[in-house]
């Protein structure tokens, strides 16, 4: 399998990062090499195989339905870029 | 007073002959002395680490001191601390003072501990060498040409040069051990699920494990007591009765198997590595210990199934940051798409962009089959491996890495070369065993070589055992660097 400029263009969007044409050429030279390296996964058979998610096989907890949080939304709100009345401020989406 | 044990440091609190105060304010001046030639911190904070020491000293003379109160301890940057720049290595957290402890911090806390500083590593964790740091990299005290290894490198560096007498760590594929060789100090990294990841700013989750970074076995042991235990808000923690990792220190090593794995004794490994890693296993046969060879037939697959996982996790924990709610955002833009990218773009430096790109691409439909789902199939094999293999040993040994610490700048325009140096490290998260590196010698220029013990599942105090043995009987643990 071989990665094209438009791949790398096209996942850079859905990661949402800005990418210009000659960073996204050198992106395409270093994922190249890397996805050579992980190219060699292909060779086993795995059909039989069962994923493993994770180390432990245990079932994910369950905790009573109850508020556990207290209310500290300055707090958060004292670190983000931009708030107003409460609200993080975002540039308009609706219009 | 610089090579001191944690124990003695401990008992000389408890007998009054020196106070927390004094204790914090001798590691400070040193750790101010040498910071700007190795960058191991990136926050020194004085005053609130003198409050602390004052607290612990109030805590002592009250007769509550517990076996780490007053004793400064490095925090890694990836934790979250209350009032503290916890910034990741990252110029997108850069601004970020955290509003909250992670578990690991807030059990330090409780122990009367006093955070002497946070410890610079590689951005968001991710690297080899502590060169993707937005921070500039650390040097490694041993030869400031090399790295101190990474991701914990700024914690094992300050730990090497008694900057502080221990430190915590984390490791997603070795960013305990390999640091911990390549600066010739002692890591462990827990069986996953047994140090809780709340506050932890997360790489790539089914791998991420906190652990603890000190001179000796011993050392590590007081640490790992109180990092280790359950915590609700950590979904993978692991509800265990409470353990003391000291317990077996002591045992005698007659009769105990160690596996040495034909796949981890190869050409790739450089010679002097060899020659210390073969030298400290023949001071364990002669401490009562037996050798048997084993097998990991699925070694060689370790990286590439990593560098499917890992970046995939992380393409998923790091979409979090978007400018909104914390850290940086940039200064101008269009939209609210231009803002996530322009954002993301510079507060993301290259190391970890390669990685979300790659994470993204892998997990893009059409490719999910192909790569993660095979990749975590492969994770099975892997597991396996190590099953049969503890079905003929106690504990496996190895290298911690084939090469010591290399030139800063040697492998940094090479992302694969870079990769590859972790193969020894990177299985063992993959399976979600336990690990550690001890200090067993020197090679080409000196500079420090590193012995990979891996555990099965919850066997950290054998390992402890087994490590703690071989320095009683060794003394390359308390080898210092000159300044």
């Amino acid at each position: 399998m071989s990665l094209s400029l438009d791949d790398v263009k096209r996942v850079a969007n859905l990661a949402r990062i800005e990418i210009s044409e000659d960073e996204a050429r050198q992106t395409l030279i270093q994922l190249s090499g890397i996805f050579g390296l992980i190219e060699q996964m292909q060779a086993v058979e795995t059909s039989a195989i069962t994923p493993m998610s994770h180390a432990q096989d245990v079932m994910q907890r369950l905790r009573a339905d109850a508020v556990t949080e207290i209310d500290q939304r300055e707090l958060f709100q004292s670190v983000a870029p931009q708030v107003e009345a409460g609200l993080y401020l975002v540039p308009k989406v609706i219009e | 007073m610089l090579n001191a044990s944690l124990k003695q440091l401990s008992a000389m609190l408890a007998a009054s002959k020196i106070s927390s105060v004094e204790l914090t304010g001798e590691f400070l001046k040193r750790s101010r002395a040498l910071n700007p030639a190795y960058n191991a911190f990136i926050t020194l904070d004085e005053e609130t680490s003198l409050a602390q020491a004052q607290a612990a000293d109030t805590l002592i003379a009250s007769g509550r001191g517990q076996s780490l109160t007053g004793i400064p301890i490095a925090q890694k940057d990836i934790f979250c601390t209350k009032g503290w720049l916890t910034s990741c290595g990252s110029k997108m957290l850069s601004n970020f003072i955290s509003p909250y402890d992670a578990h690991v911090i807030g059990r330090f806390n409780a122990a009367g501990a006093v955070n002497i500083g946070k410890t610079n590593m590689d951005e968001f964790a991710m690297g080899s060498s502590n060169e993707t740091s937005f921070y500039g990299p650390v040097k490694n005290p041993w030869d400031t040409a090399a790295v101190p290894g990474g991701s914990s490198g700024g914690s094992a560096c300050a730990v090497a040069a008694r900057m502080a007498p221990a430190a915590t760590g984390t490791d997603t594929g070795g960013s305990i051990r390999q640091p911990a060789a390549l600066c010739g100090i002692s890591g462990l990294k827990p069986t996953y699920g047994l140090v809780s990841r709340y506050g932890m700013i997360a790489f790539a989750s089914s791998l991420d494990q906190a652990g603890p970074m000190a001179k000796s076995a011993e050392d590590l042991a007081l640490m790992l007591n109180v990092m280790a235990g359950f915590d609700a808000r950590d979904s993978t923690s692991l509800e265990r009765e409470p353990e003391d990792y000291a317990r077996d220190l002591e045992k005698p090593l007659e009769g105990l198997r160690i596996g040495l794995p034909r796949e981890y004794f190869v050409k790739e490994i450089d010679e002097d590595v060899a020659r210390a890693v073969e030298a400290a296993i023949g001071q364990y046969r002669k401490l009562g210990a037996k050798t048997v060879e084993v097998s990991l037939p699925n070694t060689k697959l370790s990286v590439p199934v990593y560098y499917v996982l890992a970046p995939a996790e992380a393409s998923s924990n790091l979409s979090r940051f978007d400018g909104v709610r914390y850290g940086y955002r940039a200064p101008d833009y269009l939209d609210i798409n231009d803002m996530y990218r322009k954002t993301r773009a510079q507060g993301f430096g290259a190391e970890v962009k390669r990685r979300i790109l790659i994470g993204t691409y892998v997990l893009s439909h059409g490719y999910y089959d192909a790569y993660y789902i095979q990749a975590q199939k492969l994770r099975r094999l892997m597991a396996q491996d190590f099953a049969e293999a503890f079905k003929q040993c106690d504990i496996i040994m190895g290298p911690t890495s084939p090469t010591v610490a290399f030139n800063l700048g040697e492998r940094s325009s090479d992302p694969v070369q870079m990769y590859l140096s972790d193969a020894y490290t990177i299985a063992v998260n993959l399976a979600g065993l336990p690990a550690m590196s001890i200090p067993v010698g020197f090679g080409h220029k000196n500079r420090p070589v590193g012995l990979h013990i891996i555990g099965n599942y919850f066997s950290e105090a054998q390992m402890l055992n087994v490590a703690h043995q071989y320095q009683l009987a060794s003394d390359w643990h308390t080898r210092m660097p000159k300044e």
